[in-house]
């Protein structure tokens, strides 16, 4: 955990370090290019790399009913025959995180009196907290095309309204900030005290954490206390995307550190495991229907048939079979021969 | 076999986590933790590379000299073949919502039986070969190198992993720890590592068409041993075809249940069904065995096994092939026998029930039809006597196989067809049923004695969930789908919820099932007494209303 924390505050602190040393043109400009870059070029890397192995089995995890008979219901969801089921399946799992919301809690215990007891709770703060960060971090980075585009869209509009539909302070306060940074510290800190996800948790679990705090946190500075001066950052970003890079005169350092981090983000999510924001669809227990007796599956790499086969087994027993009675190929009489 | 602890020791016996970080902690292999290895002949007849006698409890497994070389490239080779390997190694993000779905997890509390970490023993060589950050960063982002105890270590947990399922269910993405057991059971029969268990199987179906190696003729005789048990409770002897040319049909069912009690039971409840029905159908001798042990050896052998299926009804000119009650069975049937041996043979038409004329529409490319579908449909359609009465003295509950609730989805058929059998049916809680149900501890070819203890820690949530509804409706009877579970469940049920018996559904259909002209019936078919028959003297008031 330390390592991670240690090393987030050390890009955190070179950002700020260079940018006061004159360095803004790197860390607002060239490294934003660059990590763009190797994060269209790997997630495009990424996508093909799993693309180019075949499924060669069909290998739903059936959820439920299967399609059988005309009385028996199918769960068509949790176990889709056709493509519109499974459509139904991914769109659940992605936008609702279905398989998520299963979740229980399974409690052992043993003893004297009562013998061994095991019980299973329903158990969905996991499930909350999930839904609760993604969707903010969706709303969030629809919020910020108010910087990227000109005229802002309308869509954008409607996504402040609803993020700041609470209707406090000025600048008005956006709820989405504040929730992610609840469910961050949620996602965190049951990597911390619980004992079987502290025992399984990486340096690669801790750091995405610690950055996306890293970059919330910031962004919250930037907007509550540290303030800066947005027309100055929208005019910068838009030279950004027409690729005739602005002046940095006049913009708070600390939003340098912002855009860092976002941009270790970026560099960082092709080789991590945040690729499971796009590997969810790949997934074959998921995203195939289960019909395999209705339809057959093809498998391109399917080995040639080699068994043992009825005639080498006649061949084997002939003699042991005709005494038993057994219907035979080629009499005892005629193999001889 | 070692005496086993009580429930209680064994439940509080289970050690804390380690304190050590899991990248340090070897696996020990202390006896009753492992299955037997592999005879040497057994995997060289199989033409198994690397074919060699080794011990797991030694220090030395003699691996072949590159043995590094075979597993690295071998691993690289499955992840071309595989996208789920690839996209199970890459997209993981140790949530931990899988960690106590496991029932060997709950049963051991070995931090290595969470799926995240089993999974993570293979990630961890993958980062190291096939991630930037691994290459760069190595041990700090869980990236480690091969090394002679970590192949100790993956065959430690990839026979600790019934390739049950249940972590997939709940995984956000679908990750399925089967898989990945699977490959690594492979990659480990790359270097000559397998268990007596599974090769033995494997090697006796290859060349006598069954796992226990009975040859055609002991089958005839055993198969016609059980026929004339029929006729002892039923007065009726059923017919028994054997590799009949141009039968109608072809049944197929794990050998398991010609051979093995309480399975015989189920058998002989196929017997009497279907000469009730007078169906067309015939046995095979050849392909006498529906289970699939290699499909817990690799993706090939398990083809290899399951080829005779479609070569016997080609040669037998059948229209379909009847499926009886079995679990990985069923996963390889519905999952794997199509891409794997498909299309089926010309002669082969889509299945429709002699009996009812139902069509069964989910089959028509494999063709291949569930004896539970079949009987559900009879059923339905009034075709069968049934005196469920029979089943009285039973409060039945049932146990979901993994393999037809996960890899199949077959939940309500079974249901339907005990509920008309039996009077008193209860299920155990929500939790542990359907598409949530619990492994019977010991599937995927651990079925052995050795790992008594260990298959009893396994089967702690299935045993639990048995004992509950033991205790709280008096449940004494669990009846499941599955040959591996009718071998498997006896031994849980006695030692979780002792005075719980054990059966396959259909010997609970021919107990229920009034035929065309039986005997009085006074013994169920394990020839115990029937309770509620009526003295002789009141006998002609007949059960055939």
């Amino acid at each position: 955990m330390f390592p991670s924390l240690l090393l987030v505050l050390l890009i955190g602190v070179a950002a700020w370090a260079g940018t006061v040393a004159g360095g803004a043109v790197l860390f607002g400009v060239v490294l934003p290019y660059a990590a763009f870059a190797v994060f269209f070029a790997g997630m495009v890397w990424r996508m093909f790399y799993w693309a180019k192995s075949p499924v060669p089995f069909c290998i739903p995890t059936t959820g439920g009913q299967e399609r059988s008979l005309p009385f028996i219901k199918q769960n068509a969801v949790d176990c889709p025959s056709s493509t519109g089921g499974v459509v139904v399946r991914m769109m659940l799992e992605v936008l609702l995180f279905r398989s998520l919301f299963r979740n229980t809690q399974a409690e052992v215990c043993s003893s004297r009196a009562g013998g061994v007891r095991s019980t299973y709770y329903s158990s969905k703060w996991l499930w909350v907290f999930a839904l609760v960060f993604h969707y903010c971090f969706l709303l969030i980075f629809i919020r910020h095309f108010r910087f990227f585009v000109e005229p802002v869209p309308a869509c954008v509009t409607f996504a402040e309204s609803l993020d700041g539909i609470m209707q406090i302070g000025a600048p008005r306060l956006f709820l989405t900030g504040g929730c992610i940074l609840v469910a961050l510290c949620f996602l965190l800190g049951r990597r911390l005290f619980n004992e079987r996800l502290r025992y399984i948790s990486l340096f690669n679990d801790y750091f995405p954490l610690w950055l996306l705090i890293g970059i919330v946190g910031t962004g919250i500075c930037l907007r509550y206390f540290d303030k800066c001066e947005i027309a100055l950052v929208k005019i910068f970003v838009m030279g950004l995307t027409q690729f005739s890079p602005a002046p940095a005169a006049g913009i708070n350092t600390l939003f340098f550190v912002h855009i860092t981090l976002v941009s270790t983000l970026l560099l960082y999510f092709p080789f991590s495991k945040l690729t499971h924001m796009v590997g969810v669809f790949f997934s074959p227990t998921r995203n195939m229907p289960n019909n395999s007796r209705m339809a057959r599956h093809i498998n391109p790499w399917n080995p040639p048939k080699q068994y043992f086969t009825y005639a080498e087994y006649e061949d084997t027993y002939r003699d042991a079979m005709a005494e038993a009675g057994l219907p035979l190929d080629k009499q005892p009489d005629k193999a001889a021969e | 076999m070692a005496k086993l602890p009580t429930p209680q020791q064994l439940i509080a016996d289970r050690p804390a986590f380690p304190d050590k970080h899991w990248l340090n902690v070897k696996s020990e292999f202390t006896p009753g933790s492992f299955c037997y290895p592999a005879k040497k002949d057994t995997m060289e007849l199989l033409h198994m590379p690397n074919p060699h006698e080794w011990d797991p409890a030694a220090e030395d497994w003699g691996l072949p000299e590159n043995w590094e070389r075979i597993l690295c490239d071998a691993f690289a080779d499955r992840l071309e073949k595989h996208r789920s390997l690839k996209l199970f190694m890459d997209i993981c993000v140790r949530c931990g919502a899988c960690a106590d779905k496991c029932h060997f997890f709950l049963g051991t509390n070995d931090p290595k039986n969470m799926p995240v970490l089993r999974a993570e023993l293979l990630r961890s060589l993958y980062r190291r070969d096939h991630t930037m950050l691994g290459k760069l960063l190595g041990k700090t982002v869980g990236a480690r190198a091969w090394d002679k105890s970590v192949v100790k270590e993956l065959f430690y947990y990839a026979y600790q992993c019934t390739e049950c399922r249940r972590c997939s269910l709940f995984c956000p993405y679908g990750i399925d720890t089967a898989e990945i057991t699977m490959i690594v059971r492979e990659l480990l029969h790359e270097v000559g590592l397998g268990t007596h268990w599974i090769m033995d199987p494997v090697k006796n179906c290859s060349f006598t068409g069954n796992h226990l190696g009975i040859k055609p003729h002991s089958f005839v005789e055993i198969v016609e041993m059980l026929a004339d048990d029929c006729e002892i409770v039923t007065g009726i002897r059923p017919k028994t075809p054997f590799n009949q040319k141009n039968a109608e049909i072809l049944f197929i069912t794990p050998s398991g249940d010609v051979f093995a009690d309480p399975g015989i039971y189920t058998f002989m409840g196929y017997l009497l069904l279907f000469h009730e029905l007078d169906l067309n159908y015939t046995l095979s001798t050849y392909a006498s065995e529906g289970g699939n042990f290699g499909s817990f050896t690799s993706f090939n052998m398990a083809k290899k096994l399951n080829a005779k299926m479609y070569a016997e009804a080609e040669r037998l000119n059948v229209k379909w092939i009847l499926g009886g009650e079995c679990g990985h069975m069923w996963r390889v049937l519905n999952q794997y026998m199509d891409t794997y041996n498909g299309p089926t043979p010309v002669n082969m038409v889509k299945p429709v029930s002699p009996i009812t004329g139902t069509e069964f529409t989910n089959a028509v490319s494999t063709k291949m039809v569930h004896v539970a579908e079949f009987t559900a449909d009879l059923i339905y359609n009034n075709k069968l006597n049934l005196d469920p009465c029979r089943n009285d003295h039973i409060i039945t509950t049932f146990h979901d196989s993994c393999n037809p609730s996960r890899g199949m989805g077959l939940l309500d058929e079974p249901r339907y067809v005990l509920k008309a059998v039996c009077n008193n049916f209860v299920e155990m809680p929500e939790n542990t049923i359907r598409e949530q149900t619990f492994c019977c501890g010991a599937g995927s070819g651990l079925n052995t004695e050795e790992i008594m203890e260990l298959r009893m820690r396994a089967g702690m949530p299935r045993g639990n969930a048995l004992r509950y509804v033991q205790q709280n409706h008096d449940v004494n009877h669990m009846a499941c789908i599955c040959a591996i579970d009718r071998a498997t469940l006896p031994p849980l049920a006695n030692y979780w919820a002792p005075g719980v018996t054990v059966s396959g559904l259909h010997e609970l259909v021919a107990n229920a099932l009034v035929m065309k002209g039986e005997g009085k019936r006074t013994l169920d078919l394990r020839q115990e007494d029937l309770p509620n028959v009526e003295p002789d003297e009141a006998a002609d008031t007949g059960e055939e209303q």
